[in-house]
């Protein structure tokens, strides 16, 4: 391959991905499934703009490696420790029991018992590329269901060495090389190499890094950071063993480094591209000819398989006592096939296990599984999870008016306050909350909260609207705090609202519903905050004060003023937000100068003129 | 034509004016006269960050400056005499171009637990009274105003109703027919 054919390959990815990947996002499915369908584009179904697929597939492998690196600095050894439980047993239970059906139903249907068991095996596992990377789109991996489906993946990942280790064991052509028995030495090398990653990366890579960092030369610290990996990556491979996991290794052995950060952000950027590579080559890889020749078998194998995949983890989410909201969401991250899948099978077919028609129809029905996920995901978004999170069973709760002066609506961290501040002066309030996960805790802190849609006009009547003189509006939704404000308004003026605002924009909107007072929800913490931060920084309490109760006063002043013009231009209220900005500088300079002006040796000093003017 | 008539600014100052029997019936005898600024300091400032400015545009307005509160341990409220260390400021007060307040008027209108004869020798707050607000008297005078006699109510704790009512009209009458300093 020459100079020019490595640009030009280069150039029609990248231009795949800068076309395809904000379109897919645009239309709100997402990165992955852009770059799929890039690669299906680009690949030699598609324009035949790139021939190569396999070899880019490798390559292109080399992401997930270095996003098992980056997971792995985000995991200290004690949070791993911690996960072991999930680890080895909800990811133990999805590979074994996975595995065992497949293999069951392959031998039913007339497959080789090897040939069936390996074909499990490799489709029991998940894309960590593809769960990932959809998790952490949709910020779900600190979830119970993200911590569950990262801990499947990270068992599969070491599920892989076992597998390729038996693989040899089942082939025909290759059973006398190896010996046909278990490779005591192999098992010996794997080990000595993961003490090596792990005594080498606790004791010599700190310092290390440390000469490397004190070039000051960033591109070779990223130079190393690469390196590092890369040969982590090696040394796993050469004794048989998933790099991927060579690299999460090393990268848990850095999470506690001072170096963490600046690891993270030199792999980043190829951690991205690589994974978008790979996704493009997964693309490619689908042969359609294959697909073409048997259309219907072979989504039927793969629609199949993300079927009973999916099955079986909805089940086993269950039983480890996910939130039933996430349950799909959880069964439809890990459905699709993985790359692991294309590995084993490439191996498989080394060793004589499978027939290369066998792995070109399993490599197919993978691909095409890693294509259903985005759009699974995307449906689920859509149409499942929202009606989850509306669970419609429990009934609103039967209310008479209590006589309360108060109302308040939402009861979570912020409207909690609130009542628990009335509570405290003897002011009864009836309290609305629409989350009953959430009324359930609240009870056990006898609480007496009613359940219910406070933006319903019959429910608030119940609460007792019609004679209540305050309503609090402290619930945890933008636009519902518009709408309840508007339906008070208009069904009961004589209510006073008092509402929790987002931003200045909200604000306005609020007080043309007539709100009579509002604060927004973090503008008296951020405030306080900077208090604090100027006190850090040596001004005396009473200073830092003053500074921030003019700058309450002096905001509050100017978003009086802009809201004046509310109904003008926008540009017109941006300049004089503007405005504003610059004239709290000379306020507070001028304010700095009173209080000098108070010091007691001006005070001295006035005394004398004052008494020289009596002596005259 | 009758001549304008000349604006007077309250300043009053209570902790709790809601339980309050002198100052709550003095603010209600006043709250409304046309040309009276009632300003409570501790609703309008409850966290102390007394806005200067329009203060001093109040007291600038103002011919009549009244301070109506309780006597605190010999003193006024804390927020009266914070309000003197932030608006009666040198340059507005006192010192170089300091004359904004001079020949205005200033009048003390307070309260007190105690009864009169408790104030001098032998009662138990040993001195006479208007020994103990000289600080009021001097401030005023060191702002070039005229230090009007006080208005006081000895005995707040065990004032028949019909004593604090009479009191309370006496304030009205005398802002009432108060008239500005002729020049």
């Amino acid at each position: 391959m020459d100079n020019h054919s490595l640009l030009f390959n280069a150039f029609v990815y990248l231009l795949a991905a800068v076309i395809a990947v904000p379109v897919s996002r645009r239309m709100g499915f997402g990165a992955v499934l852009g770059y799929l369908l890039a690669g299906v584009v680009i690949g030699p179904w598609g324009l035949a703009l790139i021939r190569e697929a396999e070899h880019i597939l490798h390559f292109a492998e080399f992401g997930v490696v270095l996003l098992l690196f980056a997971i792995g600095l985000e995991l200290n050894p004690r949070r791993l420790w911690a996960m072991r439980n999930p680890i080895f047993g909800l990811g133990a239970a999805q590979v074994t029991i996975t595995a065992i059906l497949l293999s069951g139903i392959g031998i039913a249907s007339g497959l080789d018992f090897s040939v069936a068991v390996v074909a499990a095996m490799g489709l029991s596992l998940s894309s960590t590329a593809m769960a990932l990377q959809l998790l952490a789109e949709r910020n779900l991996l600190p979830t119970p269901a993200g911590h569950g489906g990262f801990s499947i993946l990270l068992f599969q990942d070491i599920a892989v060495i076992p597998m390729l280790a038996v693989i040899p064991l089942l082939g025909v052509g290759a059973a006398n090389e190896t010996g046909g028995q278990f490779d005591w030495l192999a098992l010996l090398q794997a080990v000595g190499v993961i003490v090596l990653i792990i005594v080498g990366g606790h004791f010599a890579l700190r310092p290390v890094l440390r000469l490397v960092a004190a070039t000051e030369l960033r591109e070779v610290f990223t130079a190393f950071t690469l390196l590092l990996v890369i040969a982590t990556s090696l040394l796993m491979q050469s004794v048989g063993m998933s790099m991927a996991l060579g690299a999460f290794l090393a990268g848990v052995l850095l999470a506690e480094s001072e170096y963490r950060h600046a690891l993270e952000s030199d792999i980043e950027p190829f951690k991205g591209l690589l994974l978008g590579l790979f996704f493009i080559a997964v693309g490619m890889s689908i042969d359609f000819g294959i697909l073409l020749r048997d259309p219907l078998m072979i989504a039927g194998l793969a629609l199949g398989l993300v079927a009973l995949k999916s099955i079986i983890l909805y089940a086993l989410g269950r039983v480890y006592g996910l939130p039933a909201s996430q349950l799909p969401m959880f069964a439809l991250v890990l459905s699709q096939g993985g790359e692991f899948a294309f590995v084993l099978f490439g191996v498989a077919q080394t060793f004589a296990v499978f027939h290369a028609s066998i792995t070109d129809t399993l490599i197919v029905t993978v691909a095409l599984s890693m294509l259903t996920t985005p759009l699974l995901m995307v449906l689920n978004d859509r149409f499942i999870a929202p009606r989850l999170d509306k669970r419609p069973a429990p009934p609103m709760d039967e209310m008479e008016d209590q006589g309360h002066p108060v109302i308040i609506a939402g009861f979570g961290r912020f409207g909690q306050i609130v009542g628990r501040l009335l509570h405290a002066n003897g002011i009864d309030a009836t309290v609305l909350e629409h989350d009953p996960d959430h009324i359930e805790t609240l009870r056990r802190f006898r609480f007496k909260v009613f359940y219910g849609d406070a933006c319903r006009l019959d429910l608030l009547r119940a609460a007792g609207a019609e004679n209540a003189r305050v309503l609090v509006i402290a619930i945890d939704d933008r636009e519902g705090t518009l709408r309840l404000a508007e339906l008070v308004r208009e069904n009961f003026p004589h209510l006073q609202i008092i509402s929790r605002a987002w931003d200045l924009t909200h604000v306005f909107e609020l007080l043309e519903q007539g709100v009579c007072a509002f604060e927004r929800e973090t503008f008296e913490g951020a405030l306080r905050l900077g208090e604090a931060t100027l006190k850090h920084l040596g001004f005396t309490a009473w200073r830092a004060k003053q500074a921030a109760h003019r700058f309450r006063a002096h905001d509050e002043e100017t978003l009086r003023e802009v809201y004046q013009h509310y109904h003008e231009d926008l540009d017109v209220r941006i300049r004089i937000s503007a405005d504003a900005r610059e004239r709290l500088r000379e306020i507070m300079q001028s304010d700095e100068d009173h209080l000098s002006n108070q010091a007691d040796s001006e005070w001295q000093q006035v005394s004398h003129t004052v008494s020289d003017k009596a002596d005259t | 034509m009758a001549p304008s008539l000349p604006s007077i600014v309250v300043y009053c100052a209570h902790l709790a004016i809601e339980n309050s029997v002198i100052n709550r019936a003095m603010r209600d005898a006043v709250i409304d006269l046309e040309n009276v600024d009632f300003r409570d300091l501790y609703e309008l400032y409850p966290d102390f960050f007394i806005d200067t400015t329009t203060e001093q545009a109040v007291l600038r307005n103002s011919d009549l400056i009244v301070f109506q509160h309780p006597i605190y341990w010999y003193a006024a409220p804390a927020i009266i005499k914070h309000f003197q260390d932030t608006v009666l400021l040198r340059g507005f007060a006192y010192g170089p171009g300091g004359n904004a307040l001079q020949g205005k008027d200033f009048l003390l209108a307070v309260s007190t637990g105690a009864l009169a004869e408790e104030y001098g020798p032998g009662g138990i707050h040993h001195y006479p009274f208007e020994e103990l607000i000289r600080p009021v008297e001097q401030t005023a005078n060191f702002c070039g105003m005229r230090f009007m006699p006080p208005l006081v109510l000895h005995g707040g704790h065990s004032l028949p109703a019909e004593v604090v009512t009479a009191h309370a009209k006496r304030y009205r009458q005398l802002l009432m027919d108060y008239r500005r300093p002729a020049n």
